[in-house]
């Protein structure tokens, strides 16, 4: 698997638990640099998805390559060193709830890099600047919002300068404008360092705003039935239960008889 | 006031007719007796006429949605006959989406088939517990060989949770004991005139067992909850998850700090406990039966030997691994909601005291095999 423009490969990818199967032989692949989003109805198996992808559970069957190394294959040893080029924000930021926010982002530089305190301490202030926190070094999880939260989360997510960001529903549970700003941000970071970033959504604002590719999963068929750009996926969509998630529930023909 | 439900049958139509208000309607009788009749009688017609209903809330919705429900079953006709907008929409929207949920498991309450599940489940657990026990091991090696990703940080602060913070309450639960022991003994011991003798009873049953029994109880309530309810609200925030995909062993992160911890405190508490439990018994003896001080003192030193000491601490010890080993255990595998960190509490509780019996049975089986 040596395609360079390719960063995520899965190849017959089956995901599910036990006998219960949500997502059957799926083939995607995620380019280098793109805003790849993950989107379906509740259930179809997005998060499970995204727990595999980020090494989390071991797929039923199936190959993930990353940056062309066999990821499912692999020993675990390896597969740390794989997932050191990644970062994930989850859903509720997962912060470290002992440790300040400057604490949660210094831990995997602590642990993976040979900085001293000083280049440590630096590295995470400009971390925390790169995403509004700039001054809240010694702030616990507890004494911050839940946007902030998201955004300590990314900071600790892109400490290791990873090559791609994968984001667990980043808008949820967010108001409309801190959402908007979590998509600037996403943006900003996919612009300027280059990061592959993998969100796994159902925010249409968002899914239009910021991504660039992207699958719809099918709960009911275990399988993927739309592939490409979100925007060109609403103006011709695969199928009726697309074009009724994209448009917030409209029915396609009733559309057209109009 | 409330009407009631009037209805009748007249040859294969079951006419009910719906007048006035139907507010709050609890006349389960006749909302039983209308269902029977739906459900047996002769009838291939429903009809419904609510051309003079008031006012209506649930109560009502909920028994045209029985009887909707029993005429499809019986695949006979239902006939609604001016109903209000709302009405008809409420029903509709019951009736709008029929997932059919998936019938649950059918499980005989006992058969081979739940024997087998059971044991198997059980096989299971035990699996998984040896299989913690061994990453906690292995956990110790690498702190041993310098190559633990654990913080010192963290084994700080849980050196002061379990040492310093926990001294105050093993102190007067081990003062009270020491008291109550002494009360007890100096009842049939003051009978015969030996209540001198108290303070060896206090000091040998402290030594001996009570001071790590007590210690081990007020730690599994206290840290070995407090352990389990911590890892579990982090599994509950995804921060394991975060840990994992860090590349971080949680065993490593978050179970070794704690147990190390803990292991090292319990012998020292566990002194501490005997030396509180004597001076309770020490406060009866001198203040309610008249032994003078410095005879008490004599006693109890007189008392306290090598082997029961080594003994009471080395139950400390296994009382230690014991509480973290539940306290971790329950955390790492709590579920994914509220309730599951409550649930894993519980349990780590529970086993820890448990498995305290145990060890201290298999301890004193074999220290009387050994005469110690």
């Amino acid at each position: 698997m040596s395609d360079d423009t390719k960063q995520i490969i899965a190849e017959k990818l089956t995901v599910g638990y036990g006998d219960n199967i949500l997502l059957k032989e799926i083939n995607f692949n995620v380019n280098k640099h793109d805003i790849f989003v993950i989107m379906g109805g509740s259930g179809c198996g997005k998060s499970s998805l995204l727990r595999v992808l980020t090494g989390l559970v071991p797929p039923i069957s199936g190959k993930i390559f990353i940056n062309g190394k066999n990821f499912t294959g692999t020993n675990q040893q390896q597969k740390k060193q794989i997932m050191q080029d990644s970062g994930i924000l989850y859903q509720s930021g997962a912060l470290f709830s002992s440790m300040t926010l400057a604490e949660n982002v210094a831990l995997p530089l602590q642990l993976y890099r040979d900085y001293t305190d000083e280049q440590i301490k630096e590295l995470v202030s400009l971390k925390l600047a790169l995403v509004g926190l700039a001054g809240f070094e010694e702030y616990y999880p507890s004494e911050i919002s839940g946007g902030m939260k998201k955004r300590a989360g990314l900071a600790r997510a892109l400490a290791l300068d990873p090559e791609i960001v994968y984001f667990d529903e980043p808008s949820a549970g967010l108001d409309p404008i801190s959402s908007k700003l979590l998509d600037d941000l996403i943006l900003d970071i996919n612009h300027s360092l280059g990061t592959t970033i993998v969100i796994v959504t159902h925010e249409l604002a968002s899914i239009f705003a910021i991504g660039n590719n992207s699958i719809f999963l099918d709960g009911t068929s275990k399988s993927i039935v739309g592939q490409g750009n979100p925007v060109e996926m609403l103006k011709n969509p695969p199928n009726e239960t697309v074009y009724q998630f994209l448009t917030r529930g409209k029915q396609k023909d009733a559309q057209k008889t109009k | 006031m409330n009407e009631d439900l009037k209805y009748e049958i007249n040859k294969d139509l079951l006419k009910i007719t719906l007048s006035g208000d139907y507010l709050l309607y609890d006349n389960q009788k006749q909302k039983s007796a209308l269902y029977d009749v739906a459900k047996n009688s002769a009838i291939n017609k429903i009809a419904i006429d609510a051309k003079n209903l008031g006012q209506w809330d649930s109560t009502l919705v909920v028994i045209l949605f029985e009887l909707i429900k029993i005429a499809d079953f019986r695949k006979i006709n239902i006939e609604p006959k001016s109903f209000p907008q709302g009405l008809s929409s409420l029903i509709n929207l019951a009736f709008a989406v029929n997932r059919n949920p998936p019938s649950p498991e059918q499980k005989s309450s006992f058969s081979l088939e739940a024997i087998g599940a059971w044991g198997y489940d059980i096989y299971k657990s035990f699996c998984k517990g040896l299989a913690f026990i061994g990453q906690s091991i292995k956990a110790f090696g690498k702190v041993i060989i310098g190559k633990s990703q654990m913080r010192g940080i963290d084994f700080s602060f849980a050196l002061e949770a379990c040492s310093l913070n926990a001294l105050p309450i093993v102190s007067l639960i081990s003062f009270m004991v020491g008291l109550i022991l002494a009360f007890v003994g100096a009842v049939q011991l003051s009978s015969f005139g030996a209540q001198i003798y108290v303070a060896s009873l206090v000091t040998i049953g402290m030594t001996r067992i009570m001071g790590a029994i007590m210690t081990g109880i007020i730690m599994a309530g206290r840290t070995g909850a407090s352990y389990a309810a911590a890892i579990g609200t982090m599994q509950v925030n995804e921060e394991i998850d975060a840990l994992k995909t860090m590349g971080i062993n949680p065993v490593d992160f978050l179970v070794t700090p704690r147990m190390l911890a803990l292991v090292v405190t319990m012998p020292i508490l566990t002194m501490w406990s005997d030396i509180m439990g004597m001076l309770g018994g020490g406060f009866v003896g001198v203040t309610m039966l008249g032994i003078p001080i410095q005879k008490y003192y004599e006693m109890s030193v007189n008392a306290i030997s090598l082997n029961n000491f080594l003994v009471g601490i080395f139950h400390g010890f296994v009382f230690g691994i014991v509480i973290a080993v539940c306290g971790c255990y329950y955390g790492i595998y709590c579920g994914r909601n509220a309730d599951s960190v409550g649930v894993s509490t519980t349990k780590a509780v529970v086993s820890a005291i448990i498995w305290m019996i145990v060890m201290t049975g298999i301890i004193t089986v074999i220290c009387q095999e050994l005469e110690i």
